[in-house]
């Protein structure tokens, strides 16, 4: 295998040496290895330090492929401008907007579940189910993110799209552009402009209906009575997705995006990669040529060099140079290079998702191997299905009330007028539910039955056993205070603060110290 | 890395290397995009934009204002004005109450509180600990041993006039130095420091004359810490049969404390302090735990 790039490296895995060496001599050029220093006399052109952009004019493809984008396109768009209406009953006291982060009441929506903010560990969980299925379907079909749903290669799909219907296919568009400025030139540039800066402020428009209620907010925008806010977040998402998915398009995959550099160093040889089988290609050269060279019995490949892989990549790479930085494998060349080999009566897929090693054992007369199940897919899955585990079982038995206790610092203990030892601690209470709850708190661990326990400003509670209100969908923090006489403990005594919730038995509890001098 | 002098066009790319070499992969010297040119100067200009409008370059005696006039402090007062405005509604409450009631009602407790601690951080915290935990010579505010009082209205004087302060409503007591003023014989003050130690229940040393002590501290101590040792809250006079010492329980400690006689100074924070913050000082120090009823 080899990849190009920024950082070109050239890495014969062992025993594919051979068919590097063959592959590169096919290519007409010379291979790294044998690259001498070049004499004194004969100085290089200094390099260019900025390289002006290589405009890149996709061109329209059909095919299995192009598909399967237009259907990914379809759902991933449609998910994400309609996601916001969907409605989801949580009762009256709570929004019934199925997705919202609701930033003023610090509360995250996700149909049933309902994220708090000290919550947000669940976001990491995600985060790491992110990163692993990733690196799965990295490990198993190449760059499938960066192909088919990476929002910067959907959006930029339908930038593209919009300007072939505006300013014409490929050949039309390139004319175009070469030629004089007219009239209809300006009119289909502007128009072309206007479409895309209206899709790039729908764009905006639906970021913002994540963060409050969607109805209500459009009618707001519609009326022109939204917060500024708003209209700043339309502002900046229309002015991203427009410079990002109509200017910038591959060289935000080539220079910005640091995947490309992570999916080189995990691939592997039996990952799934869209491949130009150049055992089957080459040599290449005219139909005609490749005809005659067959007639005669000598070997000839299939690619006759249309370039037609070349011409509907949307990064503009040669596919045929290998695995390569630039190339985010959407499978267009793949389409494209069908249409053509249909055509002259050969074989399809002589581009195709294939592996490193398919190559080197076809070349050496085995039959192919495909191996979905190795040590890494093994391993990325269990990594998914134990985090997808511990995150189910986690939002399972949520509680919908919590308690957490802070040990005072200073001073750590108090000694009391009649010798007793009192502790202080800082108690918070969570109430879940969408109305007001008492709780009982108690004290437990304390070997002393007696125990006195009290919270600051508490009046409504019994002796030892303070109660304490807690407002619908609300904290409180209390101080809480333990008294002990009999001093026979060492240092530190473990304690446990536990609320109960009379009515549904609902409790919890969080453990602390109790400490006593020396 | 080694580092070959002699770049080469590396044979795949065309590029030239930059020499740089990791285990036999070279690094392609590639041009720069040039829009990254192009916002390396928006950058610059930005920058000179940046300089025109705000404070920037320090001149000899004063700096470059810049078009507007902005200042940084001029900003602090105003977000503190804001703040400020943000709380009136609390802060007014708060004015308008009794202690009583701001103790009573959970919503000017906790603002109470919340203001109480931060007051606490910058005042009181020098001397009393960060958590009113106190240390040798300055009371901690957590137990419920109090020398003037515990309740709401005796800690609010306390903070509003001090103790033996300069305020003219401050709050006077005194421990006579009975050694250094000659007051009494060394015998006599080493025998009413082991009595005392006697009345807190203390363990007496071997050569005490707790006989000559009880004498001692009947015709000497009684008048402020009272004949059975409970003390005088009038007085700040501590009680002594209890198990809080500010000063320390032992021997020497108190034989010093009779020596040189004792009277620590809390400053007035009346003027320096505003009324609602004194009073939420009041009730944060109540809350420690050790407040009377």
């Amino acid at each position: 295998m080899h990849v190009v790039g920024a950082i070109t490296t050239s890495v014969p895995g062992a025993g594919s040496e051979p068919d590097l060496v063959e592959l590169v001599k096919s290519a007409k050029v010379v291979p790294l290895r044998a690259a001498a220093p070049l004499a004194a006399t004969e100085e290089p052109e200094p390099p260019l330090l900025y390289a002006p952009r290589r405009k890149i004019y996709p061109q329209s493809v059909q095919g299995t492929y192009r598909r399967i984008k237009w259907i990914v396109l379809a759902v991933t768009l449609a998910i994400y401008y309609l996601l916001p209406f969907v409605r989801w009953d949580r009762g009256q006291y709570a929004p019934n907007q199925a997705v919202l982060i609701d930033f003023p009441s610090r509360r995250f929506y996700f149909f049933f579940i309902e994220i708090w903010p000290q919550e947000v560990y669940y976001l990491t969980g995600l985060l790491i189910l992110a990163a692993v299925t990733l690196f799965l379907m990295n490990a198993v079909a190449g760059r499938v993110w960066c192909g088919y749903l990476c929002p910067q290669t959907v959006w930029t799909d339908l930038f593209c799209a919009v300007e072939r219907l505006v300013e014409g296919d490929r050949r039309q568009h390139m004319r175009r552009d070469a030629g004089p400025w007219t009239a209809e030139k300006v009119a289909r540039k502007g128009a072309k402009h206007f479409f895309w800066l209206m899709i790039a402020w729908w764009t905006g428009g639906a970021w913002v209906l994540y963060f409050a209620d969607a109805p209500t907010l459009v009618m707001e925008l519609a009326t022109g009575r939204a917060p500024l806010i708003a209209y700043a977040w339309i502002g900046i998402l229309t002015g991203t997705t427009y410079f990002l998915a109509g200017h910038m398009r591959e060289q935000v995959c080539t220079y910005m995006c640091p995947w490309p550099r992570i999916q080189a160093a995990l691939t592997d040889e039996h990952a799934l990669n869209v491949t130009y089988r150049h055992d089957r290609g080459e040599p290449r050269g005219s139909i005609k040529k490749n005809e005659q060279a067959r007639a005669k019995g000598e070997r000839a490949g299939d690619c006759i060099d249309c370039l037609q892989c070349v011409h509907v990549c949307p990064t503009g790479v040669d596919i045929r140079n290998g695995l390569q930085l630039d190339c985010i494998q959407c499978g267009l060349c793949i389409d494209a290079c069908d249409a053509i080999m249909r055509k002259i009566g050969r074989p399809t897929r002589l581009i195709g998702y294939d592996t490193d090693v398919n190559i080197e054992r076809r070349q050496a007369g085995k039959p192919e191997v495909f191996r979905i199940v190795r040590t890494r897919t093994v391993l990325y899955s269990g990594i998914l299905a134990a985090v997808g585990a511990i995150m189910i079982y986690a939002l399972a038995t949520r509680s919908t009330l919590g308690i957490s206790v802070i040990h005072d610092r200073n001073p750590v203990y108090v000694r009391l007028a009649d010798g007793g030892i009192r502790n202080a601690y800082t108690v918070r209470v969570l109430n879940k539910w969408r109305d007001t709850h008492f709780f009982t708190l108690t004290v437990e661990g304390v070997p002393e039955p007696d125990a006195g326990l009290e919270v600051v400003g508490d009046s409504t509670g019994m002796v030892g056993r303070p109660v304490i209100e807690v407002g619908p969908d609300q904290t409180r923090e209390v101080r809480a205070l333990v008294t002990l006489h009999r001093l026979s403990y060492q240092d530190s005594l473990p304690i446990a603060f536990r609320i109960v919730e009379p009515e549904s038995g609902a409790q919890a509890s969080a453990a602390d110290h109790f400490r006593a001098p020396h | 890395m080694a580092t070959d002098p002699h770049p080469q066009i590396d044979a795949i790319t065309g590029t030239p290397t930059t020499g740089h070499e990791w285990d036999g992969l070279r690094e392609l010297n590639t041009p720069l995009p040039r829009w990254w040119l192009w916002i390396f100067y928006a950058t610059i200009i930005w920058a000179i934009g940046y300089w025109i409008v705000y404070p920037s370059w320090p001149l000899v005696s004063s700096y470059t204002s810049g078009l507007f006039g902005w200042k940084s402090r001029q900003a602090i007062v105003e977000d503190l004005a804001a703040l400020k405005a943000q709380r009136a509604g609390m802060t007014d409450r708060i004015a308008a109450a009794s202690l009583d009631q701001i103790v009573a009602d959970p919503a000017m407790l906790a603002f109470a509180r919340a203001q109480g601690r931060a007051a606490f951080a910058d005042n009181c915290a020098p001397c009393h600990g960060s958590g009113g935990g106190g240390a040798k010579g300055y009371p901690n505010l957590n137990d419920d041993e109090w020398l003037w009082g515990g309740k709401l209205a005796d800690l609010e004087l306390t903070i509003r006039h001090g103790i033996r302060s300069t305020d003219d409503k401050t709050r006077v007591g005194s421990m006579p130095a009975f050694g250094r003023d000659n007051m009494l014989p060394r015998a006599d003050i080493v025998a009413a420091a082991d009595f005392t130690r006697s009345l807190a229940g203390l363990p007496a040393a071997p050569d005490a004359d707790l006989g000559r002590g009880r004498r001692v501290f009947a015709e000497n101590c009684a008048a402020c810490h009272g004949d059975d040792g409970k003390g005088k809250r009038e007085l700040g006079a501590p009680d002594l049969t209890d198990a809080i010492w500010l000063y320390g329980s032992d021997r020497r400690a108190i034989v010093e404390g009779l020596w040189n006689g004792r009277g620590g100074v809390m400053p007035a924070f009346a003027g320096r302090l505003d009324d609602t913050t004194i009073k939420a000082l009041a009730v944060y120090v109540h809350t420690f735990g050790g407040g009377e009823k």
